[in-house]
């Protein structure tokens, strides 16, 4: 039976015992909804605050001599410029400019501390183990990953650790959370305020439930964070970008810093120079289809003359924003914001418009401007 | 005096003579999670019992709907338009699909009656 191939996360009977739905994702038995349902999971998030286990996720440590230096020869971030305390959003290139896996990378002292894709992460540990040496890479597959994502989640977290509501988006520290030694990101994947916790495994359901014992916390799975990381105009690795969509192509130029745009020296640069100059030929662009019509991955998307011009990569209801939503690739001549596409939907062809992203503004944490001149 | 069948696929008919009504069940749109869109067959169109009828769109995936029956669509739920989460909270009732005028009632002997529809879905549980 398949079933019992799947591998669970630390926190697998707490998400039975709040009756979640369970399924299949990336090898592991996940929860991809609780009774609440995803609608409602969803906009529990934009409001208050959800914890969701994001276990299945690989965290990886790097270390070892100049192992930033190293390490950038794999991504296009600028790694070593990276102030201690910061995390940065990168991607792991091919020679093609293609995109092996993203990835959150955060300096921790000699160390870089990884979070990477599910789905991608023995591919790319094998990857690391062969270009920064087998000893460089530590996999902690017995560390649990909570993510308490939404506007309330800074006083709940500061509730256990009182100085946390304080920390910069995009920073990670060593944090004592209910007597548990934990590393806190300010990260997320929702466009939401919010903190990605790593826990041991075996302490994971304690921290859970003192989480959720909160009267702000509910659970959210999978199913919602795909519909907030859509709103939020964020990429889900293998459908909207892939081995065959440049980092440019995928609208993630910010994200390579101006001495890796000039120097280069990471897979795939000489594609990625080159598109930076001159642009790409398509370009990943949010869509509005007009109606509740939902235009899901794969859907082929025509010009006014049904030609086909580019496909949907991620495609489903948005819950705050009431109506369809989706993102895809066009041709850079149909990419500008507004441009009318029709979508072919079971046999019809549905009209829609090239949309800007997000669908809904990032709410994202920042710090209160210091009285310095 | 109505009687309610039940095919695997999950959709109800209700039946009254040669008219029917039609949606799905309680199962199905716990199956399926929060609905959000409903694609119904046009007012006059002819179905094909066992053939595609409609879309119903969850938050996670499209699902067909099939044709219960054979016969010509009378009239449809046009509130589901604007309120699809409806077939959640009441798929028997407020959330029915379309109706039929059926072309042979005599097809509806073969579909699942209540007692076999759930045996049915607790042998899928």
């Amino acid at each position: 039976m398949a079933e019992n191939t799947l591998a669970r996360t630390p926190l697998y009977a707490l998400h039975q015992s709040l009756g979640a739905k369970l399924t299949a994702f990336a090898g592991y038995d996940m929860p991809v909804q609780y009774p609440a349902g995803i609608i409602a999971e969803h906009l529990h998030t934009r409001t208050k605050a959800s914890l969701f286990d994001v276990s299945h996720m690989g965290q990886v440590r790097l270390a070892g001599p100049d192992i930033a230096a190293k390490f950038e020869k794999l991504v296009p971030a600028d790694v070593i410029g990276l102030a201690d305390g910061r995390v940065r959003y990168t991607m792991f290139t091919n020679d093609r400019g293609g995109i092996l896996d993203d990835l959150m990378v955060a300096k921790d002292g000699d160390v870089l501390r990884l979070v990477v894709n599910a789905g991608c992460k023995d591919a790319d540990l094998a990857h690391m183990r062969d270009r920064l040496g087998v000893d460089a890479v530590t996999y902690f597959d017995q560390d649990a990953l909570l993510a308490l994502q939404g506007p309330q989640a800074a006083s709940v977290l500061s509730r256990l650790a009182p100085d946390i509501d304080a920390m910069a988006f995009m920073s990670a520290a060593a944090v004592t959370l209910d007597g548990i030694a934990c590393i806190v990101t300010r990260s997320g994947y929702t466009g939401e305020d919010g903190y990605e916790i790593s826990v041991p495994g075996a302490m994971a359901e304690q921290l859970a439930r003192r989480l959720l014992a909160e009267p702000e916390v509910a659970p959210a799975g999978l199913g919602a964070r795909d519909t907030l990381r859509l709103e939020a105009g964020l990429c889900l690795y293998g459908s909207d970008i892939d081995e065959t969509t440049t980092v440019i192509e995928a609208n993630l130029a910010w994200t390579i810093q101006p001495r890796r745009r000039a120097e280069g020296g990471f897979a795939g640069a000489a594609v990625i120079q080159r598109e930076l100059a001159e642009g790409p030929k398509r370009r990943r662009v949010g869509i509005k289809p007009e109606g509740r019509q939902i235009a899901r991955g794969h859907t082929d998307i025509v010009d006014a003359d049904g030609v086909v011009i580019g496909h949907v990569t991620s495609g489903g209801f948005g819950p705050s924003i009431e109506g369809a939503i989706a993102m895809g690739y066009v041709d850079t001549a149909h990419a500008k914001i507004g441009t009318d596409l029709g979508l072919q939907v079971r046999g019809a062809t549905r009209p829609a418009q090239v949309a800007k992203l997000p669908f809904v503004p990032h709410r994202y944490f920042s710090s209160p401007v210091s009285g310095q001149p | 005096m109505s009687t309610v069948r039940y095919t695997k696929e999950h959709e109800w008919i209700r039946i009254d003579g040669d008219a029917a009504v039609i949606g799905i069940t309680v199962f199905a749109q716990d199956q399926l999670g929060d609905i959000v869109f409903v694609d119904l067959p046009e007012v006059g169109r002819h179905v094909e019992k066992g053939k595609e009828a409609g879309v119903v769109e969850s938050v996670k995936a499209a699902s067909e709907v099939y044709a219960p029956a054979t016969g010509d669509v009378t009239a449809t739920n046009a509130a589901l338009a604007d309120d699809p989460a409806m077939v959640n909270k009441d798929p028997t009732g407020e959330g029915w699909f379309y109706k039929l005028k059926l072309a042979d009632p005599k097809e509806l002997d073969a579909l699942m009656d209540e007692a076999a529809y759930t045996a049915f879905t607790a042998s899928l549980t």
